[in-house]
C-alpha cells in the first residue's frame, strides 16, 4: 500500500551537486536548502531538482540599498543560515551593492551602485530596506547627494523586480508612524505600480527572503501576493489561526500577567495583548533564527509588526484594542462604554422622575374615565 | 372614542424581536470575547470556543432578521416603511417632531398624536439600523480574516485594508456601546410614551395593535 510516508523527494541531479560543490558549497547544506526553500513556498516536493537548478545556474545581480531603516533587516539576513549567509550571498548571489556588506565606500560605492544599475537595466533585483521620507524635498535622507526619493524612484523602474524588505519599506514603518515627521512613505506608494513585493516584518524573516528570490528565479516572476502586495505563501495565514497557544484560547485560558502561572504553563497571551488574531504572518510555522523560536512561543504577545501602521494601531502593544482617539491613555473602550451607559441610565432615570410628577401634558382632548 | 388599529404587521414584530434576543445574546458573547472575565480551569474546557460559537450563530440570526425587516421596509404598511424614518420629511412630521422635543425637554405640554413611530423614536431607528448595518459589515470583514481568500474575505475584506482591522474592531466594539445605550433609552421611552399617551405603544410590539384616539386621526 501507497502511503504519504512512501513520497520521496525526486533527487537532484548529480552533475548540479558537482557544481555546486566545486564553488566550495557543501552538497548537504545545498539540498537542505533547496528542500526547506520549496517548503517554506509551499511547493510539493517534486519542485526540489527544479528549484535546485534555478538557485544553481542563475547568479542574478543584487543591489541592495537602504533608506531610513536600522539595518535590522540586513542583520536578519546575515544571520540565516541556510546557506549560511557568506554562502547565499557570496556564490548564488550577487551582490554588486549593499552598504552593509561592501568593503567599497564612498564615491567609490556610489560609482559601483550605478555601473550595476547601468549594467544590469532591467535584470537585477532590487532590495530596498527602510521608508522613503518625501519631506523637506526629499532632503531628509540623501546618498551621494541624491535624495532616496531621486535615487529610489531611478533603482525600482531599472530593476527586474523589487523586494521591499521589512516593514518600513514596505508600509512605511516606524519612521511613518505618527505624526511622522519626514513625512516618509513605502516604496509601492512611492513608485506606483511598479513590479514589487512586500515583505514587511520587524525584521523580516529571512527565510521568507531567500524564498521570494529562489521563486523569482525559479519562475521568472514573483510570487501570488495578497491585498497588501504580500506573497501569499507567507503572510497567506493569521497567526492566531497556526498559533501554539490557540487551544487555550478557545479552552478559556488566559496569562493575565507576565511571569503568572498561567503564562509559565504555556496558555494564551490575548489578554496581555497579543495581537496575533489581526495578524497574518508565518512566524508560527517557520519562526526565527534557524527555526528555534518566535514571540509567542517564547511567552511574549504579538506586536503585529507585518500589518500596515503597526506602530499607531497596533499599539499599546500590551492591550488588545487601540487607545480611543481623543481620551487618555488608561481609557479603554469599555470603560468609556460603561461610563456612556451609565449616564444614560441616570439621566432617564431623572427624566422618568421627573415625569411621573409632571402635571397638565399629554393629549389636549385627552378624556378618561375614572372608575369608582 | 378609541379606534383599535392593527399597526405593526408581523413581519415587523418577528424581525423587532429577533433582533432583540441576537442583540442582547451578540452583545453578551461579544463582550466576553472581547475581555474574557471567566478563566477556564481547563485544557477540556472551551468557553471561548463557544463564545465565539454563539457569536458568529446568532450573527447570521440577526443579519438575516436585519435584512428581513430592510426588504419589509418596501412592502409592508405605511409604519414600517422606510419613509416612515424620516419624519422631518413632511410638513405634520417636522410639526410632530418639534412637539415630540419639546415634550421630552419638559418645554411643551402637548404630545403629538402618532399612529407608527413616534417621530423622535423614529429618527432614533434610522440611527439605529445604521448601526445594525455596521456592525453585521465590519463583523463580517473581521469574521472574513480566518480565512483569506474565501467568501467573507473576498466581499469585506478590503474594508480591513481601507480602515485598519485593529480600527474596525475597536468600532465594532464600541457600536457595541452606543447599542446599550439606545437599548436603555429606548425601553425607557417605550415605558413614558405607554404611560404617558395611553395607546398601547407596549402591547403594540407584541400584539400589532395600537389605541388610536379618532379625533387624532
Ligand atoms: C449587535 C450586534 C453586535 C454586537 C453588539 C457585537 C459585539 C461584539 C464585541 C463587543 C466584540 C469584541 C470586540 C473586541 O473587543 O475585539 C465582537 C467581536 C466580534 N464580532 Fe461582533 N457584535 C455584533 C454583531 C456581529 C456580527 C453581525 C458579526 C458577523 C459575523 C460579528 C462578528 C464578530 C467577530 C468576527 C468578532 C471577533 C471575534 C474574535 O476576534 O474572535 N459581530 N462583537
Ligand atoms: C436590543 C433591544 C432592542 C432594539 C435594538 C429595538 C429596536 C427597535 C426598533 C428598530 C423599533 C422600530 C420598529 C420597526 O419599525 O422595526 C422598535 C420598536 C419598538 N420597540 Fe424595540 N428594540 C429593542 C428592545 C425592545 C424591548 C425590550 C421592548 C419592550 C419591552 C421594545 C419595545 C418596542 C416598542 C413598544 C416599539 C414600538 C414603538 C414605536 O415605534 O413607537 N423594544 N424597537
Ligand atoms: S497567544 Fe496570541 S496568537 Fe496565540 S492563540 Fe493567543 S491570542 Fe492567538
Ligand atoms: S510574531 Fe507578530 S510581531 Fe512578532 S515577528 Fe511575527 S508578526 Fe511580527
Amino acid at each position: 500500500m501507497k502511503t504519504d510516508l512512501d513520497i520521496v523527494s525526486p533527487p537532484i541531479p548529480e552533475e548540479i551537486l558537482q557544481r555546486v560543490e566545486a564553488k566550495g558549497i557543501n552538497r548537504r547544506d545545498f539540498i537542505k536548502f533547496c528542500t526547506a526553500t520549496t517548503a517554506a513556498l509551499a511547493l510539493p516536493v517534486s519542485f526540489i531538482p527544479t528549484v535546485a537548478q534555478a538557485v544553481e545556474d542563475k547568479r542574478p545581480p543584487v543591489i541592495w540599498v537602504e533608506y531610513q531603516s536600522c539595518s535590522g533587516d540586513s542583520e536578519a539576513f546575515l544571520r540565516a543560515n541556510q546557506p549560511t549567509a557568506g554562502e547565499l550571498i557570496l556564490d548564488l548571489l550577487s551582490i554588486e551593492y549593499a552598504e552593509v556588506l561592501m568593503a567599497a565606500a564612498g564615491h567609490q560605492a556610489e560609482e559601483a551602485k550605478h555601473q550595476a544599475m547601468e549594467k544590469y537595466k532591467g535584470q537585477y533585483i532590487l532590495i530596498v530596506e527602510g521608508s522613503i521620507p518625501t519631506g523637506a524635498g526629499g532632503g531628509y535622507c540623501t546618498i551621494g547627494g541624491h535624495s532616496a526619493v531621486d535615487d529610489c524612484k531611478k533603482l525600482v523602474q531599472n530593476a527586474a523586480a523589487t523586494i521591499c524588505v521589512g516593514s518600513c519599506s514596505s508600509f512605511g514603518g516606524i519612521p511613518a508612524a505618527a505624526p511622522n515627521p519626514t513625512s516618509a512613505v513605502s516604496v509601492g506608494s512611492l513608485v506606483p505600480g511598479a513590479a514589487i513585493v512586500n515583505l514587511p516584518g520587524c525584521p523580516v524573516n529571512a527565510d521568507n527572503l531567500t524564498a521570494t528570490i529562489v521563486h523569482f528565479l525559479t519562475f521568472g516572476k514573483l510570487p501570488a501576493v495578497d491585498r497588501l502586495g504580500r506573497p501569499k505563501f507567507a503572510y497567506g495565514k493569521r497567526i492566531h489561526d497556526n498559533c501554539e497557544r490557540r487551544g487555550h484560547f478557545d479552552a478559556g485560558q488566559y496569562a493575565e500577567a507576565f511571569g503568572d502561572e498561567a503564562q509559565r504553563q504555556g496558555h494564551c497571551l490575548y489578554k496581555l495583548g497579543c495581537k496575533g488574531p489581526e495578524t497574518f504572518h508565518n512566524c508560527p510555522t517557520i519562526r526565527y533564527n534557524e527555526g528555534t523560536s518566535w514571540p509567542v512561543m517564547a511567552g511574549h504577545g504579538c506586536i503585529g509588526c507585518s500589518e500596515p501602521g503597526f506602530w499607531d494601531t497596533m499599539s499599546p502593544f500590551y492591550r488588545r484594542l487601540p487607545k480611543v482617539p481623543g481620551f487618555g491613555i488608561e481609557d479603554t473602550a469599555d470603560k468609556i462604554g460603561i461610563g456612556l451607559a451609565a449616564a444614560t441610565a441616570v439621566a432617564f432615570g431623572i427624566h422618568g422622575v421627573a415625569s411621573c410628577f409632571r402635571k397638565g401634558d399629554s393629549m389636549a382632548e385627552d378624556k378618561t374615565v375614572k372608575e369608582d | 372614542m378609541n379606534e383599535i388599529r392593527y399597526v405593526w404587521q408581523w413581519p415587523v414584530r418577528i424581525c423587532h424581536w429577533l433582533n432583540v434576543l441576537s442583540m442582547i445574546m451578540l452583545a453578551l458573547t461579544g463582550f466576553f470575547i472581547g475581555r474574557p472575565f471567566m478563566t477556564a480551569p481547563d485544557t477540556s474546557m472551551y468557553i471561548m470556543g463557544w463564545m465565539r460559537m454563539l457569536h458568529f450563530s446568532f450573527a447570521y440570526l440577526f443579519t438575516v432578521s436585519v435584512v428581513a425587516r430592510i426588504i419589509w421596509m418596501f412592502i409592508g404598511n405605511e409604519h414600517s416603511s422606510w419613509k416612515a424614518f424620516f419624519p422631518w420629511l413632511t410638513k405634520e412630521g417636522r410639526v410632530a417632531f418639534v412637539q415630540m422635543l419639546r415634550y421630552y425637554t419638559f418645554t411643551g405640554k402637548k404630545l403629538p398624536c402618532s399612529v407608527g413611530h413616534n417621530p423622535v423614536a423614529a429618527t432614533a431607528y434610522f440611527g439605529i439600523f445604521v448601526l445594525f448595518v455596521f456592525q453585521i459589515v465590519s463583523g463580517f470583514a473581521i469574521y472574513g480574516q480566518f480565512a483569506p481568500g474565501g467568501f467573507w474575505d473576498g466581499i469585506l475584506g478590503g474594508l480591513n485594508v481601507l480602515v485598519g482591522n485593529q480600527w474596525l474592531r475597536l468600532l465594532h466594539h464600541g457600536v457595541m456601546w452606543l447599542l446599550v445605550g439606545f437599548f436603555i433609552n429606548h425601553i425607557y421611552s417605550g415605558w413614558l410614551m405607554d404611560v404617558k399617551e395611553r395607546n398601547g405603544t407596549m402591547s403594540g410590539i407584541f400584539s400589532g395593535y395600537r389605541f388610536i384616539k379618532s379625533k387624532d386621526l
